[in-house]
């Protein structure tokens, strides 16, 4: 299809090839591709029960796909087939960080400590396996100074610096969300997965999401894959975006496009079913115009 | 109720007649269900008739008893109460300046048990210390080992074991097996003791993994179970329940602590005791317990100790940074394993016997209860706990003077346990989260600040 065509001339580093999962007799996701290119923001999104967090626990190995093939392609030319990693090692190797819808805080640690444990496997390298660090040689005291480090950066990213001493399920809740995406930056990512990350915040806390997550691209080099329901936070930051309905994508491509698409639209707003054939006639139309002029 | 209490005179009468009401109203309440319970008594005669003792003083007292006690209550205790929680509130929140002692409370400590020996032989005597240091310290010393080493499973990582006193099993019979058949050392036996109860602790761990919370629980419980009835049915080995008996006792640098000519007395210029070989283990398992809450301070401050913590708090988002839970539960479970073996080989010494017996559920029980009223993680928390549940039911032993109160035929022993689970009912309610429900943090930025413990998880296996 012609919309597909955005994205694969850039380099990707996420491809995602005929994903399907299925539940029993459900089929959350059914023959799902898209790509999403390296230092972009792409954002997935669709109504309700789409299957867009299927989509993503199925990316950071929390289910495995019934079929099909994704491949994380890193800076370094390494390359990740995903779905055939446990999903400790798809951060740990492949570097794919995520968050999650509803937030996953170790709320009994202390802010500063949630930062130290995203450094887990670094610091265990340092440390000897523990065996070296229990027995005080320098060369641990040196990587958590390190690490403390690394910790304090992302914090003053987040603006928490203030709050690294609390513990952090005495964080609100627009910082908690802050501090889950600095503690997924701690593990050094190439791709991160956000899952709803302006979810229940107000237009100032989520105007400061948006700067967060420019500033990641920007400093970083990271590519993001989001998933929102904000548009506010969609249309404003994402390069890419990628609409998903019934398990099934239905657009694909630059937000002022998908933006404008019919099916978009018919899929968020719904339509009549007499317009149906309407519609489909009218996508017809839009999909040969654009096949010559989309590039 | 509470806002009764105002100063004004007519309130305070008002107050008094209230009072006085429902003093009345709980001496009848009294009245009503006491009497027939207290004073009156069915009872047998000497030509078995059936006859009716009255007990009207008794009855009485009951009575007055009720009635005081609600006066004094509405009258006194809740006007006070509520005062003093009105001028909480009121005052403003001051930083309170920790005073020397609760701030140096670990150092003192140790420096109290290191003194513990010499002061109680000062004081008592060289026989009259065995009580007080092998009763008392090596008793409640090999519990503080224990609850420290189960405290790294269930107070850190969460995972609710109550089968720990199989490793404490694993490492005595460890220590009494190898000594007797093979006559190895207790220094060589103690690190093979650990080791071998680390390697259990793998191999309950495996099969555990998946499961969380109650099922957990259960597995655990169970593999403690399995434990024991080995003991019982390898007879070949294990001697079953007859035990292993004449284990061979702990030398230091070689020197015996026995009568013979080169046996410690003989070679200090002592004259000879055994309790000189219970002070010796007394410095042996503070040793001992010291090495456990030095290497749990260290642990929590290394990665692997965190991730503990971190497994603890929520698995699937350690899961999403990167952390192998697999084997962060694994050393968990062996870590805490291996000090029960330690303490199970320094049992066994200790004792010179081991049996079944021993390694029951109700001990496994114990060292939870220990660490629960401690409060999960907190080293200092689980010692107060451990001297207070194994020391108080050993002081209740001693505690004769009761006799005075509840009359002659009053036997505190056998209402040890009775007290002792009355005790812990208080404590929770009291403090639901332990003695020290904060927990210190690993690291901090700018200050050190305790996370209350509102906060911290209890696990979910």
């Amino acid at each position: 299809m012609a919309f597909e065509t955005n994205t694969m001339t850039k380099d990707p580093i996420l491809k995602v090839e005929h994903l399907s999962m299925r539940f029993g007799g459900l089929m959350a996701i059914n023959d799902f591709s898209f790509e999403a290119a390296r230092g972009e923001i792409t954002a997935l999104i669709g109504p309700n029960g789409a299957g867009k967090t299927t989509v993503f626990n199925c990316i950071t190995g929390f289910y495995k796909p019934t079929m099909g093939m994704i491949t994380l392609k890193q800076s370094s030319g390494k390359e990740f087939l995903l779905e055939r990693l446990p999903d400790f090692e798809i951060t740990k190797h492949a570097k794919v960080a995520r968050t999650f819808q509803n937030i996953r805080m170790f709320s009994g640690l202390t802010v500063l400590e949630n930062l130290l444990v995203a450094q887990h496997n670094k610091l265990m390298q340092a440390s000897g396996y523990t065996v070296l660090g229990l027995l005080g040689f320098p060369a641990y005291r040196q990587a958590s100074k390190e690490a403390t480090e690394i910790a304090r950066h992302w914090l003053e990213m987040a603006s928490l610096v203030d709050r690294a001493d609390d513990p952090a399920g005495d964080l609100p809740y627009g910082a908690q969300r802050r501090l889950e995406i600095a503690r997924a930056m701690c593990t050094g990512p190439e791709l991160l997965c956000l899952d709803e990350p302006a979810a229940g915040l107000n237009p100032r806390e989520s105007a400061a999401l948006n700067n967060l997550l420019q500033t990641i691209r920007r400093d970083t080099g990271t590519s993001i894959l989001l998933i929102e329901h904000d548009m506010s936070v969609v249309m404003e930051i994402s390069d890419h975006v990628v609409v998903l309905e019934y398990g099934q994508k239905i657009s694909d491509g630059n937000p002022d496009f998908v933006k404008h698409d019919p099916r978009v639209i018919a899929a968020y707003l719904g339509v009549e079913d007499e317009e149906v054939e309407e519609v489909i006639e009218q996508i017809e139309e839009i999909e040969s115009e654009q096949g010559g002029t989309q590039q | 109720m509470a806002n009764v209490a105002s100063t004004t005179a007519s309130a305070g009468s008002e107050l008094t007649a209230r009072a006085l009401r429902e003093a009345v109203f709980s001496g009848l309440i009294t009245l009503g269900l006491f009497v027939l319970f207290v004073g009156l008594k069915t009872d047998q005669n000497i030509r078995n008739e059936l006859i009716l003792t009255q007990h009207w003083v008794l009855l009485a007292i009951f009575v007055i008893v009720a009635m005081v006690g609600r006066f004094l209550m509405v009258a006194y205790a809740q006007p006070w109460l509520a005062q003093r929680k009105a001028a909480k509130a009121a005052a403003p929140e001051v930083a309170k300046e920790e005073s020397f002692f609760s701030r140096n409370f670990s150092k003192i400590a140790i420096v109290a048990l290191v003194l513990y020996p010499p002061v109680i032989i000062a004081l008592v005597g060289v026989q009259g210390s065995l009580k007080w240091v092998d009763n008392f310290g090596v008793q409640i010393l090999i519990y503080v080992m224990l609850a420290w080493g189960l405290n790294i499973v269930v107070g850190l990582a969460g995972l609710l074991d109550l089968g720990y006193v199989a490793f404490y099993a694993v490492g005595a019979y460890t220590y009494a097996l190898l000594s007797t058949y093979f006559g190895l050392s207790f220094w060589v036996l103690l690190p093979v003791a650990g080791l071998l109860a680390a390697c259990w602790g793998v191999v309950l761990g495996f099969p555990v993994l998946r499961l969380r919370g109650d099922y957990l629980a259960i597995v655990t419980l169970a593999f403690g179970e399995i434990i024991r009835l080995v003991l019982i049915n390898w007879t070949e080995v294990t001697k079953g329940t007859f035990g292993v008996s004449g284990i061979a006792k702990a030398t230091l640098f070689g020197i015996k602590f026995d009568a013979s000519k080169d046996g410690f007395a003989a070679l200090m210029g002592l004259p000879i005791s055994s309790a000189y070989y219970k002070i010796f283990l007394f410095y042996l398992i503070l040793g001992l317990a010291l090495l456990t809450a030095f290497v749990t301070i260290r642990l929590r401050r290394m990665p692997v100790g965190r991730a503990w913590e971190a497994l603890r708090e929520d698995e699937i988002a350690c899961r999403s940074l990167g952390i192998n839970t697999t084997t962060t539960k694994l050393t968990a479970f062996a870590t805490g394993a291996m000090f029960g073996g330690f303490a199970g080989s320094f049992f066994a010494v200790r004792q010179g016997f081991v049996s079944p017996e021993s390694f029951v559920f109700l001990e496994s029980a114990v060292i939870l209860a220990i660490v629960v009223l401690g409060g999960m993680g907190s080293l200092t928390g689980i010692a107060v706990a451990a001297v207070v549940m194994i020391g108080g039911t050993e002081i209740l032993r001693e505690l004769t003077f009761l006799k005075m109160i509840f009359g002659p035929n009053f036997t505190p022993e056998l209402y040890r346990m009775l007290i002792f689970g009355l005790a812990m009912v208080v404590v929770m309610v009291w403090k639901p989260r332990g003695f020290v429900g904060s927990r210190e943090p690993t690291a901090f930025l700018r200050e050190r600040r305790a996370v209350s413990g509102s906060f911290t998880k209890e696990g979910h296996g």
